[in-house]
């Protein structure tokens, strides 16, 4: 294997290693795409929503045999005290009247299984079962990579995507460790239910599903959200917080999800369920300020090793496959020069400079730290709402009029009229109202 | 469901080998708050008090990574399992 050299050796069969893969085989390039796991998917965890335009960009009519789960038609997010809770969605079956819907509950180990396969199809040289462990390196570029069993393997350009533990970027020098503000830490299991229950409970019709996503008591003040999403027998329910959160409060991450399992709204929804899979995965959410230099000599970098993570919109894979498409794209172009030096990869930072990826990224790269230095965000407001939605819906006798004054002083009294405001200009681009210009 | 019963779940292709490592000791006597020990999702670090050392049962890593950071002070040596050994999801 190690007398071969390739155009292009991809590290992590994901969904960027995937995309990446797939657009540079088409083009005809001799790719190698390694993963660590047993098979692709093996150590993958995700949610797990899939957005449809990035993958359709790498696999035109991809729903005509890719696993999906449900199309999601109806999207909710839940602010949540221990007791109660304020319940917003939208919900529209207009996302998923035309294929593809807008996005689908998908299985990430199936997912991956079809996709990597898809590339293999392609004429990606696909090899499962090694992990690499470094790169090598001529006259200080990058040339290829190692593996954990002394293999070495030559390319022109290696594309890491290697996943938020990324050691390539690391021996690269492109970053170094991560510090804990920059990650969350995530635990989620799936839970079996039939899917009558699933569509009586959910209010669904049969392959149409919905999402919630939670914040609330229940991370105990740390920087953190809950999700339970509906597959066809199965919901995805899990729980994330801040590392650096866990590091000060000695919280157990399971332990707080079993705890959220038998809150008064989600015991409900999941009862009688049966957990198959427990995993836990770290999300690298340190935002633009945390992403590494794209690309150096002979490498690039994609997917969650970059650190493309966008939470407040729950986006990440969908990034991954549009940066992975992209440095395949220009890993295209540099072999029409037989270039891969870093001036020749900038192509790669161009083209994410011109998609969604880095505008998503740019446009909220300080949310985590506005959040962070509200705490009041996660920690007084899921009370403040719940009582007064509480007092608004409360008929005892009392005028209306106290009611509303109630409420109205119960914010100024908790939070103070300039923090109020201040709040609601740290929170504006979680909501999307961008500032003006 | 306690922690035992979820790492139940699990499939796992186990190496003689240990891809975790403490990088001295003596740095965990003084940790105050180890959280190694309370936030590893798989519940790898246990502190031996009679022995004095954190105890690793790194059979049980679902391989998150999270520990290399977690540690206040970098002392833990977190890399990838051996190709195709370690944990391998079913759900993902």
């Amino acid at each position: 294997m190690s007398d071969d050299k390739f155009d292009s050796i991809v590290v992590g069969a994901g969904p960027a290693g995937v995309s990446a893969a797939i657009t540079m085989a088409r083009a005809g390039l001799n790719v190698a795409l390694l993963e660590r796991g047993e098979y692709p998917g093996a150590k993958n965890v995700q949610g797990a929503v899939l957005y449809s335009k990035m993958l359709q960009d790498v696999m035109p009519e991809f729903w005509k045999d890719c696993p999906l789960e449900r199309a999601i038609v109806e999207e909710n997010i839940w602010i949540l005290t221990d007791t109660s809770g304020i319940k917003a969605g939208y919900k529209s079956p207009e996302y998923a009247q035309s294929e593809p819907a807008n996005c689908y509950t998908i299985i990430r180990v199936a997912f991956d299984k079809w996709f990597s396969k898809k590339a293999e199809e392609a004429g990606v040289t696909l090899v499962t079962g090694v992990t690499v462990s470094d790169l090598v390196k001529k006259d200080g570029r990058i040339v290829g990579v190692k593996t954990t069993d002394g293999d070495e393997l030559l390319a022109s350009v290696v594309i890491a995507c290697d996943g938020a533990n990324s050691i390539l970027a690391q021996k690269a020098g492109l970053h170094h460790e991560w510090r804990p503000d920059e990650i969350a830490l995530g635990v989620k299991e799936i839970l079996a239910l039939p899917r009558e229950k699933i569509e009586d409970r959910f209010g669904l019709e049969k392959n149409q599903g919905s999402t919630i996503e939670m914040v609330g008591d229940f991370t105990k003040g740390m920087m953190g959200y809950a999700f339970l999403y509906t597959n066809q027998e199965s919901l995805a329910f899990g729980l994330g917080c801040a590392l650096d959160d866990f590091q000060k409060t000695n919280a157990k991450p399971y332990d707080l999800l079993e705890e959220f399992k038998r809150h008064p709204l989600i015991r409900p929804l999941i009862e009688g369920s049966k957990s198959v899979e427990y995993s836990a995965h770290i999300i690298p959410e340190g935002a633009w300020p945390s992403m590494p230099p794209l690309y150096t000599d002979g490498l690039l970098i994609a997917g969650d090793a970059a650190q493309m993570i966008n939470p407040s919109h729950r986006e990440g894979s969908n990034m991954a496959m549009k940066a992975g498409q992209l440095a395949g794209e220009t890993v295209v172009e540099a072999k029409k020069t037989g270039h891969y030096d870093a001036k020749t990869l900038s192509l790669y930072r161009k083209k994410l400079d011109d998609s969604f990826v880095l505008k998503d990224m740019y446009d909220h790269k300080d949310v985590e730290v506005k959040v962070r230095h509200n705490r009041e965000l996660m920690t007084l407001y899921p009370g403040l709402l719940n009582k007064a939605a509480h007092d608004y819906f409360l008929v005892d006798g009392a005028p209306k009029r106290d009611h509303m004054r109630r409420i109205v002083q119960r914010f100024r009294r908790e939070r103070g009229v300039v923090n109020l405001v201040k709040d609601a200009w740290a929170l504006r681009k979680l909501v999307g109202e961008f500032s003006i210009g | 469901m306690t922690l035992e019963d979820k790492l139940g779940l699990l499939t796992y292709k186990g190496d003689h080998q240990t891809h975790i490592k403490i990088t001295d000791a003596k740095v965990c006597l003084n940790c105050p708050k180890k959280p190694c020990v309370t936030a590893c999702p798989a519940g790898v670090y246990t502190w031996d008090d009679v022995q004095k050392k954190i105890i690793m049962a790194y059979e049980n890593c679902v391989e998150c990574g999270a520990a290399r950071m977690m540690c206040p002070f970098y002392n833990i040596e977190w890399v990838p399992p051996r190709g195709g050994f370690g944990v391998a999801y079913k759900y993902g």
